[in-house]
């Protein structure tokens, strides 16, 4: 693997609504609760936010209603400029852009979904998805190639004439996807895409979103409040409260080891062994005291994926290859079984 | 009153509004009650308080006409408008001006009329408007009709892009919103009339003349619904179209303005149906074309003919209303796969057709071309034979209720609103202001009417607001109970909303042929006028009150046991009443419209005056007299909108 690329970066971000933010943020010290700001009249919807995304991560920011992740995720478009902190893009300070330059990182390099679509009710399905290619001045037969092979892309193919209003909504959403990849984008920002739309087509457009990441390979920023959405796509999550960011880890490690109260609410309902992989619970990369498989498992795989073997083959340790052979670690077999059946707290 | 927010959350200067309602309650009793003790000052405004407003509007409008060289501009204008109303002259009913094409034969404006409304609105929308212009053509009305017809379609487009400007300058620029609304509230609640003075003055009489009070009218709705359309695009679709790329002009032109087409095509509805009531009493300052007819005809009371040119209107008005609604409402809608071009433009292609195919058959038909004088149907006789046994059936009632309403209520509440000290009527409002919205409200509510009474002009608006008051109360009585008993039904709440719709539409002229029929020209027929005009709001907005309260909270009235009629009173009456006050505030509105309008079928109130000041093209009266009755409207409607709304609040509705 290369070295990986830091394509989002933001430093102690705060955005605050009120009257005067600016002048307000400067007279309180950074660990002002929210509930003392909200007090003073103003609503924290981003606070001291720090995180980097790496190129082709998927960061997945989970948290419920009113706690800002559709903010934050409006900052790093500057949809909303932040009242204090820097995001850099691409190593540029998107602060200090101007119009011009930001509709022209817009232009290349970003795209976005939306909860409610927000699609052109007077656009047909081919001209909403060649709306970013036709703002950016594209000719019209170009454009229509483009948006074609995306809207064959997203498996819309042959309702390109319809109107959004005579789609459904999962059907539109895929509209919305198709324009957001239009322009090729490098940073896909999706925010809350699925939650609109019922359960069932949720999941399936859930696996037609990891079939075109796989297929992409994109740097996505992904808001849900959704924790089973967040645990089945993610590489990382980001569980946010009241505009911070209460934790950022893996997935296994948020189900392994959540980092404060609020965080281990989320975690309590979910069956942990569905979640956690083999490689998320490696004990050391040097082989312990104690019987050793004579095989390796792959790191990749669940627990409960593994439970046939956790309960048939008895060693204590399994040693852990990725994909290419590599050995990445031990799994204890003890630590596993216990993730799988829950403590030993009978009695 | 910094740094004591304690203190104002107390009231005003430290009493609740509860204690100034009583203390002004009391002041206007003792002003009332007392009268003869107090000065001659205190009970009619003093020659001295009188400030001479109109002399200083006409000193100003002097001022901007000759030496600021404004009439050229305006006479620049008006060239540009009457080139334009050529055109349509010419095409319309041939008069001889450039192009020289015209006129078009009736029947294919006819089969015009036909296709767009098939392509809008079906086969029933299609029979009406199409039906329209063969009526029109069959009556011989058809020069008068196109002589209307080319000042709306010359107005409406020039109305639409000047509100489109305005509605976008205002959505852009928080400071110049600010600005537009307080004229725009007066705009709309200022008298028709008034605004007809200064064109006089400016640009003379006629038809350019016409068309363009016809434009200033219909503007003020066209920048409120271009602003509340653009306000109105969800957030995500601009968002949308921010990611995508826009720049601002693109996201105006691309995203913010198609997304708020059907507010902007209201809008356009709305500027034509004010056009249509404005060219339709333009005739008074010369402007031709029916409305000239029926005014004409109502004066020398040929009751005949006034309602077929009334039927004329009324049908021009529902074909420009339902058509404009249609366009508003359509949704996009896609061709499937390979469909051909002619498919695809099946209503154009069709047009052309019966176009060309009417063009042409009129050079072999001549009744197709022009219904001529000899050859047009009248049904005058019938309807004077008609009217005439009414009439003289219903003299016995007719006269009844002139005499009981003239000598029981008029000529009393008359004379108690003219008794009333104008010191005793600020004291009032600032009891009524402070009980409904604190001392803002009471401020507001005696400066507007401070203003009026050193304006000089006193008794003709006590004398307006008596005619009001008596009908908006005449006006509650019919429609109130019309609208709780026909929102017991679907079908019958469905059928009264649209006959309200549909008379909502007609120019408020139209109202006063049939009180003219039955009680000829007097105070009767002009009380008989508003109070049909203003029941159809009231009628309407108590059945939408009742029928949109949330049908849990009937339902759990109706499990409680509640009757019928304990379920009207007990649970939907009291949601509902925020709603039926907006009704009222209307019916208000429309009052006083149509108080003016009827002036002159004999008041002696503002209306009378301003009729008097569009005669001798007096600008400073007209407007000071049209502002009196905006302020009326404008105090009138802030006390019920607030009223409703904190109600509403109160409520938890919205």
């Amino acid at each position: 693997m290369t070295e990986s690329k830091t394509v989002i970066s933001c430093s102690n971000i705060w955005k605050l609504f009120g009257r005067n933010p600016e002048g307000y943020l400067q007279g309180i010290p950074d660990d002002t609760p929210y509930e003392k700001i909200a007090e003073d009249g103003y609503i924290a919807a981003v606070r001291q936010v720090s995180l980097d995304i790496t190129e082709g991560e998927m960061i997945v920011i989970m948290g419920l209603s009113g706690s800002g992740k559709s903010t934050l995720v409006r900052c790093f478009a500057r949809l909303l400029d932040i009242t204090r902190g820097n995001i850099w893009v691409d190593g540029e300070d998107i602060g200090k852009m101007s119009e011009n330059q930001l509709i022209q990182l817009r232009r290349k390099k970003m795209g976005m979904v939306f909860q409610n679509f927000g699609l052109l009710p007077h656009r047909t399905v081919l001209n909403n998805v060649a709306f970013p290619l036709e703002m950016r001045g594209q000719g019209v037969h170009e454009r229509r190639e483009r948006a074609m092979e995306m809207i064959d892309l997203v498996g819309l193919g042959g309702r390109e004439d319809y109107y959004p209003r005579e789609l459904s909504g999962g059907q539109q959403q895929r509209v919305g996807i198709a324009r957001s990849l239009a322009i090729e984008p490098d940073i896909w920002f999706l925010d809350e895409p699925f939650s609109a739309l019922d359960p069932l087509i949720r999941r399936e457009m859930q696996d037609e979103f990891l079939r075109l990441q796989e297929m992409l390979n994109k740097t996505i920023v992904f808001i849900t409040h959704d924790f089973d959405e967040a645990l089945r796509l993610a590489d990382r999550i980001a569980i946010m409260k009241d505009g911070a960011i209460e934790q950022c880890d893996t997935p296994d490690q948020i189900v392994l080891k959540p980092a404060t109260e609020y965080v281990s609410k989320f975690t309590l309902e979910i069956e942990k062994a569905r979640v956690v992989h083999a490689k998320g619970m490696l004990q050391a990369t040097r082989s312990p005291e104690g019987s050793v498989a004579n095989f390796s498992i792959l790191g990749e795989k669940t627990i409960q994926e593994l439970a046939r073997t956790l309960v048939n083959e008895e060693f204590e340790f399994y040693p852990v290859e990725d994909s290419d052979g590599q050995n990445l670690g031990f799994l204890n077999r003890q630590e596993a079984l216990e993730l799988l059946i829950g403590p030993n707290n009978a009695g | 009153m910094l740094g004591n927010s304690n203190l104002s959350s107390n009231g005003f200067l430290g009493l609740s509004n509860k204690h100034w309602t009583f203390v002004f309650l009391a002041i206007t009793l003792v002003l009332a009650l007392f009268k003869g003790i107090f000065p001659e000052g205190l009970t009619r405004p003093p020659e001295s308080l009188v400030f001479p407003f109109a002399d200083w509007i006409n000193f100003f409008f002097v001022f901007i006409r000759d030496d600021l060289g404004l009439i050229h501009v305006s006479r620049a204008i008006s060239g540009g408008v009457e080139w334009l109303l050529d055109i349509t002259a010419n095409l319309l009913y041939g008069k001889h001006r450039w192009p020289r094409i015209g006129p078009i034969p009736w029947s294919a404006i006819a089969a015009t009329a036909f296709v767009l409304g098939y392509s809008l609105g079906g086969w029933r929308l299609s029979l009406i408007s199409g039906g329209t212009f063969i009526w029109i053509a069959v009556m011989g009305q058809w020069k008068w009709a196109m002589e209307t017809l080319s000042v709306i379609i010359v107005a409406t487009p020039i109305s639409v892009l000047i509100g489109l400007i305005f509605g976008t300058l205002a959505w852009r620029s928080k400071i110049f919103e600010r600005i537009l609304n307080p004229i725009l509230n007066v705009a709309q609640t200022m008298p028709h009339f008034a605004y007809m003075i200064p064109v006089v003055v400016f640009i003379g009489v006629g038809p350019k003349a016409g068309a363009i009070v016809t434009v200033i009218f219909a503007v003020p709705p066209m920048i409120r619904m271009t602003l509340l359309g653009l306000k109105s695009v969800p957030p995500e679709v601009i968002e949308g179209g921010k990611m995508a790329g826009s720049t601002g002009w693109q996201l105006l032109r691309f995203v913010r303005v198609p997304s708020a087409r059907t507010e902007i095509l209201i809008g356009v509805n709305q500027v034509i149906m004010q056009c249509l009531a404005m060219v339709v009493l333009a005739s008074f300052i010369g402007m031709p074309g029916l409305g000239q007819k029926l005014l004409q005809l109502l004066q020398s009371l040929k009751i005949g003919k006034s309602v077929e040119i009334g039927i004329s209107i009324v049908l021009i008005a529902i074909t420009l209303d339902r058509c404009t609604q249609a366009w508003a409402k359509r949704q996009p809608i896609h061709f499937p796969k390979g469909t051909s071009i002619f498919l695809r433009h099946k209503f154009f292609f069709s047009w052309l057709v019966l176009f060309v195919l009417f063009v042409v058959l009129g050079k072999f038909i001549p009744i197709l071309e022009e219904v001529k004088r000899n050859q047009a149907l009248s049904i005058s006789a019938p309807i004077e034979v008609g009217v005439d046994w009414l009439v003289i059936t219903l003299d016995p009632v007719t006269q009844w209720i002139r005499w009981f309403l003239i000598t029981w209520i008029l000529i009393p509440l008359r004379n108690f609103y003219l008794w009333v000290p104008f010191t005793a009527v600020l004291a009032l409002l600032a009891c009524i202001g402070f009980r409904i919205g604190g001392v803002r409200s009471a401020l507001i509510c005696t400066i507007f009417f401070a203003l009026i009474a050193i304006s000089g002009w006193w008794d003709r608006t006590m004398i307006t607001v008596y005619t009001v008051t008596v009908a908006v109360i005449i006006a509650a009585i019919i429609g109130f109970p019309m609208g709780v008993f026909a929102s017991f039904g679907d079908r019958s709440s469905k059928t009264i909303l649209l006959i309200c719709d549909t008379l909502q539409t007609f120019p408020s002229f139209i109202y006063l042929i049939p009180v003219v029929m039955l009680f000829g020209v007097n105070d009767v027929a002009v009380i008989g006028a508003v109070v049909l005009f203003a029941a159809v709001p009231l009628t309407r907005y108590t059945i939408e009150g009742l029928r949109n309260v949330d049908p849990q909270i009937i339902e759990a009235s109706q499990m409680s046991g509640a009757t019928k009629y304990q379920t009207l009173f007990k649970a939907r009456l009291p949601m509902a009443i925020p709603t039926i006050m907006v009704g009222v505030n209307q019916s208000v509105m429309f009052s006083l419209f149509m108080v003016i309008i009827a002036a002159f079928i004999g008041t002696q109130d503002l209306g009378q005056e301003m009729q008097r000041a569009l005669s001798f093209t007096d600008v400073g009266k007209g407007l000071v007299l049209g502002l009196i009755v905006s302020f009326i409207g404008l105090m009138v409607d802030h006390l019920i909108m607030t009223w409703s709304y904190s109600r509403k609040k109160a409520l938890g509705i919205n």
